[in-house]
């Protein structure tokens, strides 16, 4: 089945949204969405790291573990291919580009434990992915989340917590107003499908 | 520390989910059938135990540089054991929690308890610990479950409950039911905890 790796990338930002449908990547969506700084930021990182191990494991998964018959260490290998991308583009940010740094360096490191990355490359090895439509999946998942965080951040600012109910200011109120975004944006699908 | 005190703290008090919004992404995702979420949290319980055990055990050895590579490897290794078991024993429901079950190497509670307890306690409260706060996890999805399954197929583990005339709420089954579930919970648990004012 050959799908069109830009219905993919739409797909993955709209219909199938790794945060709205997927539940991938929530604890850092969580708690960094007080900030819309701060959100924006950590949603870069997510799309460019994502962006670059869907296409690393990609080639780790069917160049390596496939022909060594080693499928089944394929969870320690991507893990390891994340960090280690992770630390490099660390080293390679904060050599060219200081001021891109200070803006991304600190939500670098998050990066490793978020599951987005992690899910991502198991989505994609589940569902046979070629290597463009791998890339085009990791770059659609990733400014679709970068897209629910910037969303979630805009409304948070609105929500004043004193109205509030007693006890539901911070996750509580987070996850009901992602719930209502979920509901939103199913209204998107239909639009493009895959699976 | 007393076993059982440990125990009561990280089930109940600490809850990982409700009290430390942790580990929420697969506690979402695998909630609309019981079946899948008692799977799921069998599978948490062992990882974190186990893990939280070994990483204890080692924890005088590893250089502090290095250790979340080394923790992240321990929890991967019984992660895979555990999906290797689903797959021959279980082969239905390994399909249907897909790749949630790979996803508990990037469960926050695991590593966290790792980081929080386990580096610091004896190697036998720390498997302790990971047992009670996978129990924790557990019950919280068992909750979710309870609810999605109930209201959105009319049945618990698959078997019917409600009768010909319930009309499935398919929206519980959708995405976005579970996040409303989750939190009317942690607002319901927050609120009770809340100190009493007079």
């Amino acid at each position: 089945m050959e799908i069109n790796s830009f219905v993919i990338f739409i797909a993955a930002i709209f219909t199938s949204n790794i945060l709205l449908t997927n539940f991938l990547g929530m604890c850092s969506y969580l708690s960094i969405s007080k900030d819309m700084e701060a959100s924006a930021g950590l949603g870069m990182a997510v799309f460019f790291v994502l962006t670059f191990t869907s296409g690393l494991n990609y080639l780790a998964y069917h160049y390596i573990l496939v022909p060594l018959n080693l499928v089944y260490l394929q969870y320690i290998i991507f893990i390891i291919v994340i960090a280690a991308f992770v630390q490099l583009l660390e080293l390679v940010i904060e050599r060219f580009s200081p001021v891109l740094y200070y803006s991304l360096g600190i939500f670098l490191p998050l990066i490793t434990v978020n599951c987005a990355i992690f899910g991502i490359s198991l989505f994609m090895i589940i569902r046979n992915y070629t290597f463009i439509q791998s890339i085009a999946f990791g770059a659609g998942s990733g400014l679709g989340w970068l897209l629910a965080i910037l969303a979630l951040a805009g409304i948070r600012g609105k929500v004043r917590e004193k109205m509030l109910p007693k006890g539901m200011n911070n996750a509580a109120i987070s996850l009901i107003i992602t719930g209502i975004m979920a509901l939103a944006f199913i209204g998107f699908s239909g639009v493009v499908i895959i699976q | 520390m007393k076993t059982k005190e440990i125990l009561k703290q990280s089930i109940f008090t600490d809850n990982s989910i409700c009290r430390q919004i942790l580990g929420i992404c697969s506690a979402l995702a695998v909630t609309n059938l019981m079946m899948n979420s008692l799977v799921m949290g069998l599978g948490v319980i062992f990882t974190t135990a186990l893990s939280s055990y070994t990483i204890s055990l080692i924890r005088d050895y590893t250089p502090r540089s290095v250790r979340m590579m080394v923790q992240t490897l321990i929890i991967a290794s019984y992660v895979i054991i555990i999906d290797i078991f689903l797959k021959a024993f279980f082969p239905d429901i390994s399909r249907s929690l897909g790749p949630y079950v790979g996803l508990i190497i990037t469960n926050c509670i695991v590593m966290g308890r790792a980081e929080a307890f386990a580096q610091k306690n004896k190697p036998f409260d720390s498997l302790i610990d990971g047992v009670g706060s996978g129990i924790g996890y557990m019950l919280v999805l068992l909750v979710i479950a309870f609810v999605r399954e109930l209201f959105g197929f009319g049945s618990l583990f698959g078997f019917k409950i409600l009768g010909d005339w319930w009309t499935p709420w398919s929206i519980m089954v959708m995405a976005s039911r579970a996040f409303f579930v989750l939190g009317l919970l942690i607002w319901y648990i927050n609120y009770r905890s809340l100190p009493k004012q007079a």
